[in-house]
């Protein structure tokens, strides 16, 4: 608090933004406060639920546990960015045609999680699905469906490739 | 022109969309301008007196608008205790607190951090009491957590307890069906059990949030509840208001399970705006949330008389639930379990004292079940261990026991609409229950259990729907059920959509806001698609019937093919006009007799679910792998088949974290040791059985909307006795406490081995 916030520069979603943060911000609190961006959530606080994922320069990372000041320079890109063109992402569509999600408040952080999962991993077997997103908690449980999510996803992905 | 079907579709959530791109609105996301964030100071002690707060550091913190304390609130609200059952909470610790986390002073400042920081400075010197934190212990303990009871008079069986002094009880209920003590001086065999459930917290990972803005005439509350008329009659007695001057508005909620009912952070949130004249919002942390409700640790001691043809003739079940620090559902909780706490069997003698204790624990309340899995935990792993001993399968010793349709329970009501045996034969027919089955080799034990549950709608309960239709033909939807998760909007745009021939997706579902959407008991307790789902039917049919009036007014021949907005421009000459359909639903109850606990109408419907598991056991380290869970449940006839599913097994899914995994682990002194998700462990993807499967038998609720009726929680039941059955099948030890950890397990196979180990 009595630390003087400081003016960093950043790419959210594609446009170079500036914001003053203070030293102690969250990432995850600076884009709901400064940047009205909803879609990453803090739910458990200590990076251990995956509500708050969003990218820092194409990676995943916990945005509670994030300070807003580190990402100066580098890229953003929040759930918010997937559908930009009006279109949604793979992932999201087969995250409704299965049915992968109850009442949505985890759903972005398995979402970005699906994608870099799927970079890695394009045809990936149950036990790398439930091995690379055991870091994404569902509490209404979702998770069988979540697997299809992935499975479907990563067919559409090597269909639209192909 | 007939559309398709609507009830029966799988149709994706109506949000899906809205959720896939974390554009769905929540609570969490508001913020309102010139808001202040509330922070807590919350109780370190779990039973002590108050003798001083000193908050002038705190005031003193640049950016801190206020510290409020119990003295302040008094003054805008004389009698601030709060309570479905009992008035006993205060927004604000008064003179005492009784339990750790207990809320002492609230500190309101524009930046969050500041709140934070300041709530740090404020110190509260109390003179520690000793506590209770047994529920069999506070049955009779010296210790007591409330001086006098204080029913809130809304429920009749509670009225008599008002101004009862010396005791912890909350609520005692009492069932007695024949002669219990007859029948067991008479049986061939007696068994007798005891079986404890730990506290565990719902954790829904949207942390509790209101959030409140008031002006000199009303006050309006935004807040992620699963009950909104509720938080909004119980504001208005608080203030001494009218309703219509109180609103309350929800969103979609991120994830309730109980724990968001009730009335939980709306009273403070209504004092602190009132009082600083600014809109105010408290979110909880995740830590927060484990001190604000809980699930009822649970007791249970019980016995039954079996004959020679292995029918179980008498039965005896003394139920102790850890009911906290106040009172919140408990005594509901109570009253409800206690009518099934017997289990789904056709017996003719059984005693049943269930009975609701004060501690000094963080409270209790209604956790997907409303009590139900604490008891099959206890009369599944009973049933099993019978079986075992009478050396009977335990598929047949159930068939011999169930309760048959049209046969009385033990309430005295009769079955109707209760699938159990087509649920058992089915889970059964899944498992091949027939066949022999692989044992494992080496230290790796196969073994495989199941257990079956039933449950009572909480009754009676009322819902009120609307359901309008604009001058173009388009259809909204109002009415008062939350959509948590559970898929309620979609379910209600299927009901609507079906009566009024139109596709679902074109309804829209217009959220709780009590300023607009009629009276709802509450999202709870598997009600709405039943309660609400007939009131938005019966809404639906009315509208209807108002559209065909319209058609006659305007001189159409019955069954005119004319479009509705041609209907609107004929009676209105341009686009205009509304049409609104309403109902109300309220199925018929009659209280259990206070002395006997029997009724002959106990609830409007029944749910059952049947669990059964196949798991392996490592006899070397206690590690348990689920191969395989299967729930069965009798839903009626599901409205939308994919929800169904996904509610039965996320259901199974949440059981299996509280009865693996998940315990609030609390010290001597009530401290609890483990609030965050770094020592209290949810399941993940790596927790997941390698085959789950769910599945509904062939069912009507002949009461419901389109033959349907509730399954939030039907997948519950079974979990946690199913998974003790199969361990005890695999490795021959029984254990009778929850979580089945390893270590528990462990222990356990050392001890059955005679080597015990030493405790810690």
């Amino acid at each position: 608090m009595s630390a003087a916030p400081r003016t960093i520069r950043f790419t959210l979603n594609g446009r170079t933004v500036a914001a003053e943060v203070a030293p102690q911000e969250s990432l995850v609190t600076m884009l709901r406060d400064r940047f009205a961006l909803y879609g990453a959530r803090e739910s458990c606080g200590q990076g251990l639920c995956g509500c708050c994922t969003v990218l820092v320069d194409g990676r995943a990372v916990s945005s509670c546990l994030a300070l807003a000041a580190l990402v100066d320079g580098r890229a953003v890109t929040t759930i918010e960015h997937l559908d930009a063109d009006g279109t949604l992402d793979p992932v999201q569509q087969a995250f409704i045609e299965a049915g992968a999600f109850q009442c949505g408040f985890c759903t972005p952080g398995f979402v970005l999680m699906t994608r870099q999962l799927l970079e890695q991993h394009p045809d990936p077997g149950d036990d790398d699905i439930r091995h690379y997103l055991a870091g994404n908690l569902c509490r209404c449980g979702a998770y069988p469906e979540i697997v299809q999510a992935v499975k479907l996803a990563a067919a559409k992905r090597r269909g639209a490739a192909g | 022109m007939r559309a398709a079907r609507q009830v029966g579709r799988s149709l994706p959530r109506l949000e899906a969309r809205a959720k896939v791109t974390g554009r769905a609105e929540y609570i969490h996301n508001l913020q309102l301008p010139g808001m202040l964030y509330g922070k807590l100071v919350r109780s370190p002690i779990a039973h002590g007196t108050i003798r001083r707060i000193d908050a002038e550091a705190a005031r003193a913190m640049a950016g801190v608008h206020a510290v409020i304390t119990s003295a302040e609130v008094r003054q805008i609200i004389p009698s601030p205790y709060y309570g479905p059952a009992f008035h006993d909470q205060p927004i604000l610790a008064i003179d005492k607190v009784r339990h750790i986390g207990e809320p002492v002073a609230a500190v309101l400042a524009a930046d969050a951090a500041i709140a934070e920081a300041a709530a740090q400075l404020v110190t509260v010197e109390y003179d520690e009491l000793p506590g209770i934190f047994d529920e069999v212990e506070a049955a009779t303990s010296p210790v007591l957590v409330h001086e006098a009871l204080k029913p809130a008079g809304t429920f009749a069986d509670l009225k008599h307890l008002g101004g009862k002094r010396g005791t912890n009880v909350a609520l005692e209920f009492r069932l007695r069906r024949g002669d219990v003590e007859r029948a067991f001086a008479a049986a061939g065999q007696v068994f007798e059990h005891s079986f404890r459930s730990q506290p565990v917290m719902h954790t829904p990972l949207e942390p509790m949030v209101a959030l409140a803005e008031a002006t000199e005439a009303s006050v309006t509350i935004h807040t992620a509840s699963q009950s909104p008329s509720f938080v909004r009659i119980e504001i208005a007695r608080l203030l001494g208001w009218p309703e219509n001057r109180v609103r309350v508005r929800t969103a979609y909620l991120g994830g309730g399970f109980g724990a968001k009912l009730y009335i939980k952070l709306e009273a403070l949130v209504t004092a602190l705006a009132l009082l600083a004249r600014r809109p105010v919002k408290v979110s909880l942390t995740m830590e927060e949330q484990f001190y604000t409700i809980t699930r009822h640790a649970c007791t249970v001691r019980i016995k039954s008389a079996v004959d020679r043809d292995g029918r179980i003739t008498a039965r005896r079940c003394e139920v102790w639930w850890n009911g906290g620090a106040y009172a919140d559902i408990g005594p509901r909780v109570t009253q409800k379990s206690g009518f099934t706490a017997a289990g789904p069997y056709d017996i003719e003698n059984v005693a049943i004292d269930s009975v609701a204790l004060y501690t000094n624990r963080p409270p209790a309340g209604a956790l997907r079940g409303f009590g139900i899995p604490q008891l099959v935990w206890a009369y599944e792993s009973h049933t099993d261990l019978i079986a075992r001993a009478l050396a009977l399968d335990p598929v047949e010793f159930r068939r011999r026991n169930i309760l048959r349709e049209g046969r009385p329970q033990a309430t005295g009501t009769v079955m109707r609409d209760a699938a159990i045996a087509a649920v058992l034969e089915r889970l059964a027919q899944k498992l091949e229950w027939g066949r022999p089955f692989e044992r494992g080799t080496g230290p790796v034990k196969r073994g495989r259990g199941i257990a079956l549950g039933f449950k009572a709608s909480i009754s009676p309960t009322a819902s009120v729907a609307l359901v309008t239709i604009a001058a173009d033909g388009s259809c909204a939807v109002q009415c008062g059920t939350v959509d948590m998760g559970q898929g309620s909007d979609t379910a209600m745009a299927q009901i609507a959509a079906e009566v009024l021939n139109l596709p679902a997706e074109s309804v829209r579902i217009v959220h709780p806001d009590t300023d607009v959407t009629p009276y709802d008991m509450a999202t709870l307790g598997s009600r709405s698609t039943f309660h609400m789902g007939n009131a938005v039917k019966r809404a639906a049919e009315d509208a209807r019937d108002k559209l065909a009036a319209l058609a006659a007014e305007l001189g159409l021949p019955p069954g005119a093919n004319v479009e509705i907005a041609e209907l609107f421009r004929r009676r209105y000459g341009m686009q205009a006009g509304t049409i609104i359909g309403t109902a109300s639903f309220l199925p018929s109850y009659a209280p259990p007799d206070l002395a006997t606990g029997l009724t002959d109408n106990a609830t409007p419907f029944w749910m059952v679910g049947a669990t059964g598991v196949e798991l392996e056991v490592d006899s070397e380290t206690g590690r348990v792998r689920l191969l395989r869970l299967v729930t069965v449940a009798d839903v009626g006839t599901p409205l939308n088949p994919r929800i169904v599913e996904t509610q039965l097994s996320g259901a199974a899914i949440m059981q299996l974290g509280f009865t693996l995994l998940e315990s609030m682990e609390f010290d001597r002194d009530g401290q609890l040791k483990n609030p965050s998700f770094a020592d209290y462990k949810i399941p993940g993807l790596g927790d997941l059985p390698a085959r789950i499967e769910s599945e509904t038998v062939a069912a009507s609720q002949h009461s419901g909307p389109f033959g349907a009726k509730g399954v939030g929680e039907s997948g519950t039941f079974g979990v946690s006795p199913a998974i003790a059955n199969a361990i005890h099948d695999a490795v021959g030890v029984r254990l009778t406490s929850l979580p089945l950890t390893p270590e528990a397990i462990y222990r356990a196979i050392r001890a059955a081995a005679g080597d015990s180990l030493a405790e810690e």
